[in-house]
């Protein structure tokens, strides 16, 4: 059986310019390359003899609003026959379409729509990329960072209408988000100069 | 005149109790055969990973505790272990044991009600009046501990939060010395019961490649004879000490995956007997200051032990800058929590991965061909839970 770290050079040198970075970090293997690499390399991951990753666990998103490639996608998978795991990331732009691997997975389907619902990013050829979990209708992308806890719009039953009405969020205090960063630890222009000192 | 035929569109759901909980199924029928069937899920959506980013470590945890109801502590365990592996935390051995202790018993709770709940869904109504007094006798266990039936809030990063009540082991073992036997009053109610093997033999197969594509995982992945644990494969805590089987199913229908649940508890019986043998005494939680809080004890006596307690409970504690995904076997299946921390005491990401979801997505897969009768069965024999395919 290859450990983790062959198994890491194995892909390197099998897939050489499409690994943009590779670690091995809590004995799982990360890699990062290109969206339009997607789908070759989690052919290969699935298909090969030394990597066999069987099953796709998860497909996720990370939202980093600073960064000029926005999200990050993240695919998570488990290979039994190895008992390894491997993480792969690409970084994509706000507007960027990503092939979608439910051809490769079929359990990808949920997963990318669940990432479409959440990030409202778009997965190319997905047979029915529609909402799952938000409401019916529902508008914005609840996970993205700029997205506000509270929601846009609440919902009550409305006895003059006689039915379930949508309205602005209402909110009688403003939600509080603390502050903790403690000044035990000093401010940051504080911390800087001694460190530099 | 030519006959026509046409399909028929029938909407199951949301609140149907057979759908368990609110899934919303939507079924196109021809006569009484299901062509497609279409689960449109998130009707208990509330954004617990959206609220996880806002909230301090410590303050997530009893957000696991509403995902799967059922058994609420098997996923705080992989919070705890997730966050325990980026601190590099050495966790206490008896803290292990009783983490996996109440880990079984939580596998236990959400055995009984699927088996029971899927025995009601074909007809039998019996098991659940006897397996529902169970689950009260072991929710009684978890009140015990931590102070409530069901959204137990007890793991914490580095441990539990307070170390077993007196004279609760015995009373847990007197428990187990009992249930087997209950076990075996169910399965005289149903392993050989007429009804209840047409209802469940041979419906809703699946094969092994199958079970692999759709992410199949738990009991569903090994009544299609593999097995697969991750107990046993990717031990965690103390698991590594313990003696237990892996059951498998032959065949991968709902039938086989029913055998499985009822074999599982009575490994985990084996197992709740191993932990409270060999549970050492010691500690129950990381004695880290920066971590866990210090003993009411010492808050009195000591001002380093007072400004920790105070800054545990305002800022919580800080999670160095990392990116991992930690899974454990819960009940129903691979458990996972994806945390991409940012050294601040909040996630900046907590990534949920509940196995209900895979699960029910391949419905489509699973039910089509079979009658609509066969709809409950198959979707019993599942093991979802809106909890935690919502989110």
């Amino acid at each position: 059986m290859l450990t983790l770290q062959d198994l890491e050079k194995k892909i390197n040198s099998e897939l050489t310019t499409k690994i943009n970075s590779s670690k091995i970090s809590h004995s799982q293997i990360y890699i990062n390359i290109d969206a339009e690499d997607v789908v070759d390399v989690i052919l290969f991951l699935k298909n090969n003899e030394k990597t066999k990753f069987k099953q796709l666990i998860d497909i996720t998103a990370v939202d980093y609003p600073q960064n000029e490639k926005r999200f990050k996608l993240v695919y998570l998978f488990l290979s039994h026959e190895y008992n390894s795991r491997l993480i792969l990331e690409c970084f994509i732009n706000e507007d960027e379409v990503v092939n979608s691997i439910t051809r490769i997975y079929p359990a990808a389907n949920w997963m990318e729509r669940e990432v479409f619902d959440m990030y409202g990013i778009k997965f190319k050829n997905h047979p029915d990329l529609r909402r799952i979990l938000t409401d019916y209708g529902f508008e914005g992308y609840p996970l993205r960072k700029d997205f506000p806890l509270t929601g846009h719009n609440e919902v009550r039953y409305s006895e003059d209408d006689k039915k379930v009405i949508y309205e602005p969020v209402k909110l009688e205090q403003n939600y509080r988000n603390f502050d903790y960063d403690s000044p035990w630890e000093g401010t940051k222009y504080i911390n800087k100069n001694t460190k530099d000192k | 005149m030519p006959k026509q035929s046409k399909t028929l569109n029938l909407n199951f759901g949301p609140q149907h109790p057979a759908a368990h909980g609110v899934l919303r199924l939507i079924l196109e029928l021809d006569g009484e055969v299901v062509e497609k069937a279409d689960p449109h899920i998130g009707l208990l959506h509330r954004g617990t990973e959206k609220l996880i980013e806002h909230k301090t470590y410590s303050q997530a945890v009893p957000y696991f505790d509403r995902l799967d109801y059922v058994a609420p502590m098997n996923q705080e365990h992989a919070f705890a272990l997730a966050i325990e592996k980026i601190l590099k935390i050495e966790v206490p051995i008896r803290a292990q044991y009783i983490r996996v202790l109440f880990c079984e018993i939580g596998r236990i709770l959400s055995h009984i009600l699927n088996i029971t709940t899927q025995a009601l869904d074909v007809g039998a109504l019996t098991p659940s009046l006897w397996g529902f007094e169970e689950r009260e006798t072991l929710m009684t266990f978890y009140e015990r501990v931590s102070g409530s039936r069901l959204h137990a809030n007890y793991f914490r990063a580095g441990g539990v939060h307070k170390d077993l009540p007196r004279g609760l082991d015995n009373d847990i073992a007197e428990f187990i010395k009992k249930f087997p036997k209950i076990i075996d009053d169910l399965e005289t109610l149903l392993t050989d019961n007429r009804i209840f093997k047409q209802r469940n033999v041979d419906i809703g197969i699946v094969t092994k490649q199958d079970a692999l594509d759709y992410s199949f995982s738990g009991v569903m992945l090994r009544g299609s004879n593999v097995a697969w644990d991750l107990r046993k494969s990717q031990p965690y805590d103390c698991y590594e000490q313990m003696e237990f089987n892996i059951p498998v199913g032959t065949n991968g229908d709902c039938y086989d995956r029913y055998l499985c649940r009822i074999e599982e508890m009575k490994e985990s019986i084996k197992i709740i007997d191993q932990c409270l043998k060999n549970m050492p005494k010691g500690p129950v939680k990381t004695m880290d200051g920066k971590i866990s809080p210090p003993p009411k004890k010492v808050l009195k006596e000591s001002m380093e032990a007072l400004i920790h307690h105070f800054k545990l409970f305002t800022e919580g504690y800080r999670v160095d800058k990392d990116e991992i995904y930690t899974a454990v076997e819960a009940p129903k299946g691979e458990f996972g929590v994806y945390l991409i921390s940012d050294g601040s005491s909040k996630p900046y990401k907590c990534k949920i991965r509940a196995p209900g979801f895979s699960h029910l997505q391949a419905m489509d897969y699973l039910i089509k061909g079979h009658m609509l009768a066969d709809v409950p069965a198959v979707l019993g024999s599942l093991d979802i839970v809106f909890g935690e395919i919502d989110r």
